[in-house]
């Protein structure tokens, strides 16, 4: 495969993988949680986190990509914690993560807390009259029946995730093998006179990717499924 | 000091009225009978903590669950409860052992092999465990269902119309365990009902609501013996009465000792010796005022009247005395008239043995 990519387009698909697997992973835990305390938790406030949720649906992934650029730039104030830490993640592969973290945030949430909410919420009674505490409740019997939707959830961040791509150049630019992901790639070849084939074969690995991704969760779906019909 | 094995004194507002319920019961079943929308499924929920806005005090023997007053409410998940579902509950993800032993494993108790075979034992669910609960028909389920609330090891049970989404067969078939439940554990268990039938059988104490408030409460023979107690409509009264088998009868029929008087009921599936209940439909009675000779009926019980109560309607109820106690029967006013019924009139009732449906019959007295 690598004959067929250059090393440019080969980093790109890298990076772009790493870049989605880690901004699902690491947002996964945080979206089941939000997503249970909108579907079935009382709070004040409630309206405002679910608007913060929503919002980088709604912006220009430009404006997010600078809001995020404001806050953990070199100059912002998460900026300088975080490069004080060592941890600076401006102009580096991390920061393309969280980018698209955030922006997948929204998509993952709205798949997880439909399936939540679909959680007949007279298991959940049946367990706490049989001894399980609210978190024991959540663990063993909403989150298990969860399960397809946070399936759902985690494919569609992480194909937001592979495809982000105005969040990410506004906030972590488009450095190649550092913070060129595939939709940056494919965009700078486009800019180049004679880059349509490298832009192409991009292109293709982009389907090929959103394909595999698709047929892997419909294959776990089913397993869940007829794991529940039992035998 | 000693408590009551289960005291409710609770308020509930509900839409266009407000729940006022207030009892004490005595160690046994205690059934919550009434009419839907009577507000016993409001009760029973506030005894398990599901319900928020339910307030007064309740409490099981010493422990108490609810006390408003204290500001006290205890969790679902800490009233050592084993609720059985109308809609069994199973959890569709687990297998049926794991569902039996769902209890002990999220309180992190140690495996007890023992407890677990006699409770798979008693409701035959041995063949099931490996499935899912999808696999399981309607009783099937219902049995796991009660299986998973014995193997929670509860203070109190909790059963919610635990039969009404069963078919008659099915509902024969796990009425038993629940006659079971009530003779051979001391656990009390509060049990809501609507049908006659299952308040014959299964109560120690009955407790009737209507429209948010208790009615009447005490033993199924006194609440049911009640003419003027009819919440689901004259059509389902009957006084129950207790008998000891005596004979089984090689034609099918099996003979009952009524306090004296024999009774033939068509083939009754408990050993010689062994007492039970029977509910006798009041419309299923007739009155004759000699004793009536050459009629195809069995049982002929002779008593008198103690009361008759008149409705709005054409119909009438006559409370009889026999000596096996206490019998409704219901009659058209014409015929009072006619036989010139009164209070102290000697009468002979007739039951017809066949009348007496299966369902009515059974269930050790305690």
């Amino acid at each position: 495969m690598t004959g067929w990519l250059g090393p440019q387009e080969w980093q790109a698909v890298a990076l772009s993988l790493k870049v989605a697997f880690w901004a699902t992973i690491l947002s996964l835990p945080l979206a089941v949680i939000v997503s249970h305390a909108l579907a079935r938790w009382d709070f004040p406030g409630k309206q405002i986190v679910n608007g913060l949720v929503h919002l980088p649906l709604i912006l220009p992934p430009v404006v997010t990509g600078y809001l995020l650029l404001l806050i953990f730039g070199i100059n912002g104030p998460g900026g300088r914690v975080l490069e004080a830490l060592g941890m600076g993640i401006a102009f580096q592969w991390t920061g393309a993560a969280l980018a698209a973290a955030i922006m997948g945030f929204p998509l993952m949430v709205r798949a997880i807390r439909l399936s939540i909410e679909a959680v007949d919420q007279r298991l959940e009674q049946a367990a706490a009259t049989l001894g399980a505490s609210r978190v024991h409740v959540f663990a063993t019997v909403t989150l298990p029946l969860a399960l397809p939707g946070i399936l759902t959830g985690s494919i569609l961040g992480f194909a937001k995730a592979m495809g982000e791509f105005g969040a990410t150049i506004t906030f972590v630019s488009n450095i190649p093998g550092q913070t060129q992901t595939l939709p940056s790639a494919i965009y700078s070849f486009l800019q180049v006179p004679g880059g349509e084939n490298e832009a192409l074969r991009l292109v293709i690995v982009s389907i090929v990717v959103a394909m595999a991704a698709l047929i892997l969760s419909e294959v776990f779906a089913r397993r869940l499924a007829k794991r529940m019909e039992g035998t | 000091m000693t408590f009551p094995a289960l005291s409710v004194h609770m308020q509930h507002p509900r839409e266009g009225f407000t729940l006022a319920v207030d009892f004490d019961a005595p160690a046994g079943l205690t059934v919550l009978f009434g009419a839907s929308g009577s507000g016993k499924t409001s009760v029973i929920d506030a005894v398990a903590g599901l319900s928020h806005d339910a307030t007064g005090r309740i409490a099981v023997g010493d422990q108490v669950l609810m006390d408003t007053a204290q500001d006290l409410h205890l969790p679902p998940h800490k009233r050592h409860l084993g609720y059985i579902f109308q809609d069994a509950r199973l959890f569709p993800h687990m297998s049926v052992a794991h569902n039996l032993d769902y209890a002990r494993w999220i309180t992190r108790r140690p495996k007890d092999r023992t407890a677990f075979d006699r409770v798979v034992e008693m409701l035959g669910i041995g063949p099931l465990l490996s499935r899912r609960p999808a696999r399981l028909s309607g009783g099937e389920k219902q049995r796991v269902a009660i299986g998973r609330a014995l193997l929670a090891r509860p203070k109190l049970i909790l059963a919610d119309e635990p039969l009404a989404a069963l078919d008659d067969a099915r509902k024969g078939e796990i009425l038993p365990y629940f006659e079971r439940l009530r003779d051979e554990s001391d656990v009390p268990i509060l049990y809501v009902t609507h049908s006659a039938t299952e308040v014959a059988r299964l109560a120690t104490t009955v407790v009737a609501l209507d429209a948010g408030r208790v009615i009447r409460q005490g033993t199924a023979a006194e609440v049911l013996g009640d003419p003027g107690f009819a919440p689901g409509g004259l059509r389902d009264i009957g006084a129950v009465i207790e008998a000891r088998v005596t004979v089984h009868h090689p034609d099918g029929l099996t003979e009952l000792d009524a306090g004296g008087l024999p009774l033939l009921l068509p083939r009754v599936a408990r050993s010689v010796g062994d007492r039970l209940r029977l509910r006798i439909a009041a419309q299923d009675v007739i009155l004759s005022k000699t004793r009536p000779e050459g009629i195809s009926a069995l049982n002929i019980l002779p008593g008198t009247v103690a009361d008759i109560r008149q409705g709005d309607g054409p119909g009438a109820v006559i409370s009889l005395d026999t000596a096996a106690g206490r019998v409704l029967v219901k009659l058209t006013r014409r015929s009072v008239q006619a036989l010139k019924l009164d209070r102290g009139t000697s009468v002979f009732a007739v039951v017809k043995s066949m009348a007496v449906a299966p369902g009515d019959v059974g269930g050790a007295a305690r």
